[in-house]
């Protein structure tokens, strides 16, 4: 169930500049971090905010789910997504990962990458605790279990 | 308008970024996170990219007085690291950790039409959803 992957440093870091474009970009011109978890989380549940914030919020995720087309239209190949997991397993991870990322204020770009690069203390305390239990969690179930 | 516009473009941005990386592939986050089995350092890279750029991007961005499109910058306001934070965060690396999806990837590996991304993403969803309602009452 473990599928091989090469180590890629150069696309990687390429790939990792343009998130960090489009982080730049969300705050010179919409004044927003980007952090995922918290565009989304802004679009469900009850709407304390102005009806208009959500439409940023819907633009930025349609335009997340739709890189793959613009992708597949410069390239011809859509990009390799493989996961081998079990569907309850899936939906288990879904289901945490969205109520953690509701109740720590963030993930992987909100504290990761927008936190981090902003020097604040709470998303380096975020992403350290993150990273840590994901190892662990890995650890556990490749290695453990 | 213009700050639709300007939001979809980042969000494609984003996406694409994921894809050139390869973070949109679950198997790579795995393989990045698994440091005692086949370790693929390639998303250090990707973090490292990403930060460092909105580290010197906010820099000249944040000295404005406000954004492009909007009226003012909306910065994170709290400081305090409190429990709430650190098991938010937790939960967080333990759901990452055991399929490979963090919030974005899922979003961008759902246009790929990837049958497990909708199942993730329409769970994760569902928490977001569940959280708020929980706060609230």
């Amino acid at each position: 169930m473990e599928t091989a992957t090469a180590f890629t440093p150069l696309s990687a870091l390429a790939g990792g500049v343009l998130i960090g474009l489009s982080a730049v970009m969300l705050m010179a011109l919409n004044g927003r971090i980007a952090g995922i978890a918290g565009i989304v989380g802004g679009l469900i549940g009850p709407a304390p905010f102005d009806r208009l914030d959500r439409f940023w919020r819907l633009a930025f995720a349609a335009g997340l789910v739709a890189a793959p087309l613009i992708w597949m239209a410069a390239t011809g190949a859509m990009p390799e997504v493989s996961v081998t997991d079990s569907l309850p397993l899936l939906i288990v991870a879904g289901l945490v990962v969205g109520a953690s990322t509701q109740a720590g204020s963030g993930c992987t770009s909100g504290h990761g990458v927008c936190g981090l690069a902003r020097l604040s203390p709470r998303s380096a305390a975020a992403t350290g605790i993150f990273m840590a239990a994901a190892l662990l969690t890995v650890f556990v179930t490749r290695h453990v279990i | 308008m213009k700050s639709i516009l300007s939001a979809l473009a980042a969000g494609l941005v984003f996406g694409l970024g994921l894809i050139v990386s390869g973070m949109v592939n679950p198997a790579k986050v795995l393989n990045f996170l698994d440091i005692a089995g086949q370790w693929d350092p390639s998303l250090a890279f990707v973090m490292a990219g990403a930060a460092g750029t909105v580290f010197i991007g906010y820099r000249f961005v944040l000295k404005r007085d406000k954004p492009l499109f909007e009226d003012r910058f909306t910065l994170p306001t709290a400081t305090r690291i409190d429990a709430r934070l650190a098991s938010g965060a937790a939960l967080f690396g333990v759901g990452w950790g055991l399929v490979g999806f963090c919030p974005g990837p899922a979003l961008t590996a759902l246009g790929t039409g990837a049958m497990p991304a909708l199942i993730f993403t329409a769970a994760m969803l569902a928490g977001m959803a569940g959280w708020r309602w929980l706060v609230r009452n």
